[in-house]
C-alpha cells in the first residue's frame, strides 16, 4: 500500500465520520438520514475493504 | 422530526443489514480458492514475486508452474487470466498444469495472471461470481473476475494513465489493466510491478516464445485471431492457415499496431527477446447488446440479441444458435498454441519445444473441458495449489 493509497483511506474515513456526525445530528429530515446511509455505503464498504 | 431515535436506530440497523448481506457474498468471492493439481509435468513451482521482491505477500502474487522436458530445447510461457472476466485461458492452463508433459523444452505456465482481477468482480454489468464446469467427478467452481484488478489492492486511479516508459496517454482504468502496463517498472503501481516481474521471468530464463490468451466480443474486429509483431507473424500465419485447414476452424492473424503502448503482443517483444503471441476467443458474454449476463450466457455464449446481429452480419465471427460454447473457445486456445509451438519448433530444431498429453481443438470440443480436470478430493495433497 503506498503513501497516496494510505492518505485516500484517511480522506475516505473522515468523510465516513462527517456523514455519520451528519446522521446523528439530523433532527429535521428521515429523508436526510437515508440520503446519508446511501452515501456511507461504498465508504464503508471501502474502508473495511470488502469491495 | 418525531420519535428522532427509534428512526436512527431502525435506519441504522437496516443500513448494517444490508451492508452485511451485500458484503458478505463479495468477501467469500475474494476469498475463494481455485484448487489446480500439479500433474506428471510439473517439475517445480515458483512465484511471481521470485522476479519482483515487492509482490511478496501482496494479493498479486501468483504461482508459475515450471514444466521441464527430458531433452534441452526451447522455452515458452503461457500467461492466461490477464483479464479475468475471459476465462478460457485459465481453463486451458488448468488442463495443461493437470496433464501436459513436456518432451522437449520448458513450458511455465501462469495460470491466473490479474491475480487481483480474478478476485474482483463487476457489479454493474450484474457479472455473476463464480461458473461452473461439468466434470465426470461433478460441477468444478471458478470465481469468475473482471478486467481490472481490484482497487483494495491499486487506489486511487489517476486522471490519465501515463504509460511507462513509452509516455503514451491511456484511459484511467487501464492503469489496473495487466495488458496496457507491460512492461512495467519495478517502482511503478502494482500491476505494473506484475508485469515488470514477468518481464524478467522472461528475460531472466530466456524465454523464446509467449502465449497471452485472451477473449473478445463477437462484435470488436481483433476476435477470433492471433494477434502478432512482426517477428511472430510469419509463424502466426502459418498456424493460423493450418488450423483452418487441418481442424476446420477460423483464426486469422492481426497485426500489433506499434502504436499502441502497454499490451504484451507489443511490448514482451519490444523489451525482451521473445516473440510474443497474443490469442483472441470469441466470448458472447462481453458483447454489450445481449440479454443477462449469466452463468449460462459464459459457459454456452448463445444470445438471441447476438444472433439476429449475426443476421444482420454486423458480428466478426460466425454466429449461429449453437452460440459459442466454453469447450469450443479453449479448445481454440489449445490447438493454436500447440501448432504455434510445432511450427516454431520446425523453424527453430534446436529450440523445439514438445508437448504430450495435451488434447486439441476437436477432442475437447467433443469430451469437455471438464473431463481433462481431476478431482481434488482424491488427488495427493502435496500436488494441489491454490489459485
Amino acid at each position: 500500500m503506498n503513501i497516496i493509497m494510505i492518505l485516500y483511506y484517511l480522506i475516505t474515513a473522515y468523510l465516513v465520520f462527517i456523514l455519520g456526525w451528519n446522521f446523528l445530528k439530523e433532527k429535521k429530515s428521515v429523508g436526510n438520514l437515508i440520503l446519508a446511509l446511501l452515501v456511507l455505503t461504498p465508504l464503508i464498504l471501502r474502508l473495511l475493504r470488502v469491495k | 422530526m418525531k420519535n428522532e431515535k427509534p428512526i436512527k436506530i431502525v435506519l441504522g440497523l437496516v443500513f448494517a443489514a444490508l451492508l452485511i448481506a451485500g458484503g458478505i457474498p463479495l468477501w467469500k468471492h475474494r476469498h475463494f480458492q481455485m484448487p489446480v493439481i500439479a500433474g506428471p509435468g510439473v517439475s517445480r513451482v515458483i512465484r511471481l514475486s521470485d522476479f519482483e521482491p515487492s509482490l511478496k505477500g501482496s494479493v498479486a502474487d501468483t504461482n508459475i508452474f515450471v514444466l521441464e522436458g527430458q531433452e534441452p530445447g526451447g522455452k515458452a510461457l503461457i500467461i492466461a487470466g490477464t483479464h479475468s472476466n475471459e476465462p478460457a485461458g485459465t481453463l486451458m492452463a488448468f488442463m495443461m498444469i493437470e496433464n501436459a508433459t513436456v518432451k522437449k523444452g520448458t513450458v511455465y505456465i501462469i495460470p491466473t495472471f490479474n491475480a487481483s482481477g480474478s478476485r474482483n468482480t463487476k457489479p454493474g454489468d450484474g457479472y455473476p461470481l463464480y461458473f461452473h464446469v461439468p466434470t465426470p467427478w461433478g460441477a468444478m467452481k471458478f470465481r469468475m473476475g473482471n478486467r481490472d484488478a481490484s482497487p483494495l489492492e491499486q487506489w486511487p486511479d489517476p486522471d490519465v494513465y501515463i504509460h511507462y516508459p513509452e509516455k503514451q496517454l491511456l484511459s484511467f482504468l487501464d492503469v489496473r489493466n495487466t495488458n496496457r502496463t507491460w512492461p512495467g517498472r519495478p517502482d511503478g503501481a502494482l500491476m505494473e510491478r506484475v508485469t515488470y516481474a514477468a518481464m524478467e521471468l522472461i528475460r531472466r530464463n530466456k524465454i523464446d516464445v509467449v502465449f497471452d490468451l485472451h477473449g473478445a466480443e463477437t462484435m470488436f474486429p481483433v476476435t477470433n485471431c492471433i494477434v502478432a509483431p512482426e517477428k511472430s507473424a510469419k509463424i502466426a500465419t502459418i498456424a493460423s492457415m493450418t488450423v483452418k485447414a487441418m481442424e476446420g476452424f477460423d483464426n486469422h492473424v492481426e497485426p500489433s499496431p506499434e502504436n499502441f503502448r502497454g499490451l504484451s503482443h507489443r511490448e514482451i517483444g519490444d523489451y525482451s527477446d521473445a516473440w510474443p503471441f497474443l490469442l483472441e476467443a470469441p466470448i458472447p458474454f462481453l458483447d454489450q447488446p445481449t440479454g443477462p449476463k449469466t452463468e449460462k450466457l459464459m459457459m454456452d455464449g448463445k444470445d438471441p440479441f447476438l444472433l439476429s446481429l449475426a443476421h444482420e452480419k454486423k458480428l466478426f465471427v460466425p454466429y449461429d444458435e449453437n452460440g459459442w460454447p466454453m469447450d469450443k473457445r479453449v479448445g481454440q486456445h489449445a490447438s493454436v498454441t500447440l501448432e504455434i509451438l510445432r511450427q516454431y519448433s520446425k523453424k527453430f530444431p534446436d529450440k523445439a519445444i514438445v508437448f504430450n498429453g495435451v488434447p486439441r481443438y476437436a477432442e475437447i470440443v467433443k469430451n469437455g473441458i471438464g473431463s481433462y480436470f481431476h478431482d481434488p478430493t482424491k488427488a495427493d495433497p502435496k500436488s494441489i495449489y491454490e489459485e
